[in-house]
């Protein structure tokens, strides 16, 4: 039987693991490549760097860290942030990537979904959502809107209708941000999770919002997430990743135990 | 030491798999020409992605009827994901002619609940092999495709392990030294390192028959 998977995401800046709210604030947390591994030995399914340094010159460094990864670490590595062309993407892949996570680039230009995916395949090809309600909290009848640039921007884009437009221009998975939930510990947004899962056939990876295994089991039972992501619950030592699936596991959740990993 | 060739014909990430395979002590060539095929003891063919544009790629760079003559030969072979699909006639995806090595054809996965196929899953043994020494039965391997080879009729024999995912395919085959898996080892951890050595070992077994020793190879 296929496992959910729990992926720790790592925000990367210059080469280097960084911790901040928001993109403001960021301390030093270590080498990529070393953390990567780390998380694969306690069972992380996959791993996902999201590059948030919007230097230019930033994207060498990137691929010396992806490089580096991809020798160390023999799980799966998405990379998001900052690809905008196929070259660009084949540059990432060409480095040890398995996967490209494209948000605003894609909001943009959808076309760039449609080439990536006839030139790498479907499988290669993430759409990241940044999704925001539009109403109050508890009216998600409104539905919820598209944000770019980490929250800073609206788009106008109905949610739902752009999780269906980027899985058929070629997107094999999307990527769930609740802005509403991210940094707050709330929990995951199951409703929103829920109403892009219904729609699309593709797996969808929760994020935004944990602060505990419960919410992992909720992603997963009330979201119908196929993954779900998580930052700083991991980074943080709160939870390691063997103790979520654990209590994945013991909900009745499938997942991949590691052996020597055990809560 | 232990020659493996991988062919690269830009259909995706080789860092991982060069660095498991040099891991479990083999050294890698990268084969962009036949002529680089000289002097190896084995050959990994990967690859990620649709049928059509991979063979265009193959046979763009003359690697096609060096691949059959490897294979007809009986040497070492290693298909992973497209690689094992390649092995077949064709392939629903795009209708492309694949290699034909074996009767079947590469087909959408059947009642699949999502798609793609992305994730780590259980890989069900039908007979035991070398490949899988050392692993457990039923150890969990990372895949990520939509489509997977359906073996025509007279290659039963063919079939090593099937995994399910809505409907059940076949993810792993072998006949004689030619082998293939849908899973990516090199992605799959422990268990994965495991399979690639346990490749590693039949091709140096394969290159170095008992009593004889091999001469050195002239001229790299």
């Amino acid at each position: 039987m296929l496992r959910v998977r729990v992926i720790p995401c790592l925000d990367v800046a210059d080469g280097r693991v960084v911790k901040g709210t928001r993109f403001v604030d960021l301390t030093d947390e270590g080498d990529p490549p070393e953390l990567a591994e780390r998380y694969a030995a306690e069972g992380a399914d996959e791993i996902v760097y999201l590059d948030i340094d919007a230097a230019p010159g930033g994207r060498g460094t990137l691929l010396e860290v992806v490089e580096r990864t991809a020798r160390r670490a023999f799980v799966p590595l998405t990379v998001g942030g900052g690809v905008r062309s196929v070259t660009e993407m084949r540059d990432v892949l060409r480095a040890g990537a398995d996967k490209v996570s494209f948000n605003t680039a894609a909001v943009r230009d959808p076309g760039l979904v449609r080439r990536c995916a006839r030139r790498f395949g479907s499988q290669a090809v993430v759409v990241a959502i940044d999704a925001r309600r539009r109403a109050g909290p508890d009216d998600p009848g409104a539905g919820w809107e598209v944000v770019v640039k980490g929250g800073r921007e609206a788009t106008g884009l109905d949610a739902l209708a752009w999780a269906e437009l980027a899985v058929a221009a070629g997107a094999g998975e999307l990527l769930v941000t609740s802005i509403d939930r991210d940094g707050t510990g709330a929990g995951y947004d199951t409703v929103l999770l829920r109403a892009i899962a219904d729609r699309v056939q593709v797996p969808v990876i929760a994020s935004g919002g944990a602060s505990g295994p419960d919410d992992f089991v909720a992603a997963v039972r009330d979201g119908g997430a196929s993954a779900v992501l998580a930052a700083s619950i991991f980074h943080r030592r709160r939870h390691s990743i063997a103790d979520v699936k654990a209590v994945m596991a013991a909900a009745g959740i499938p997942v991949r135990l590691v052996a020597g990993t055990a809560a | 030491m232990t020659r493996i060739a991988v062919v690269d014909y830009g259909a995706g990430n080789l860092v991982s798999i060069e660095q498991a395979l040099a891991a479990a002590g083999a050294e890698i060539v990268l084969v962009r020409r036949a002529e680089a095929l000289a002097d190896a003891d084995a050959m990994v063919v990967p690859g990620v992605g649709a049928a059509a544009p991979a063979m265009a790629r193959l046979r763009r760079r003359g690697l096609e009827a060096p691949i059959l003559a490897w294979i007809a030969a009986g040497r070492p072979f290693l298909g992973i994901c497209l690689g094992l699909q390649l092995l077949f006639d064709g392939s629903d995806e795009d209708d492309a002619v694949t290699l034909g090595v074996l009767p079947g054809r590469t087909v959408r996965l059947a009642d699949a609940p999502r798609l793609p196929h992305i994730g780590w899953n259980q890989v069900e043994r039908r007979r035991a092999h070398p490949l899988f020494a050392g692993i457990e039965d039923d150890a969990d391997f990372y895949f990520v495709h939509s489509y997977a080879a359906a073996p025509g009729p007279g290659t039963d024999d063919v079939i090593l392990a099937e995994t399910a995912h809505g409907g059940r395919f076949v993810s792993a085959i072998a006949r004689g030294s030619l082998a293939g898996v849908q899973f990516h080892p090199e992605r799959s951890g422990s268990d994965g390192l495991r399979l690639l050595a346990n490749f590693v070992g039949l091709a140096r077994a394969a290159g170095s028959p008992p009593g004889l020793t091999r001469a050195p190879a002239l001229a790299r």
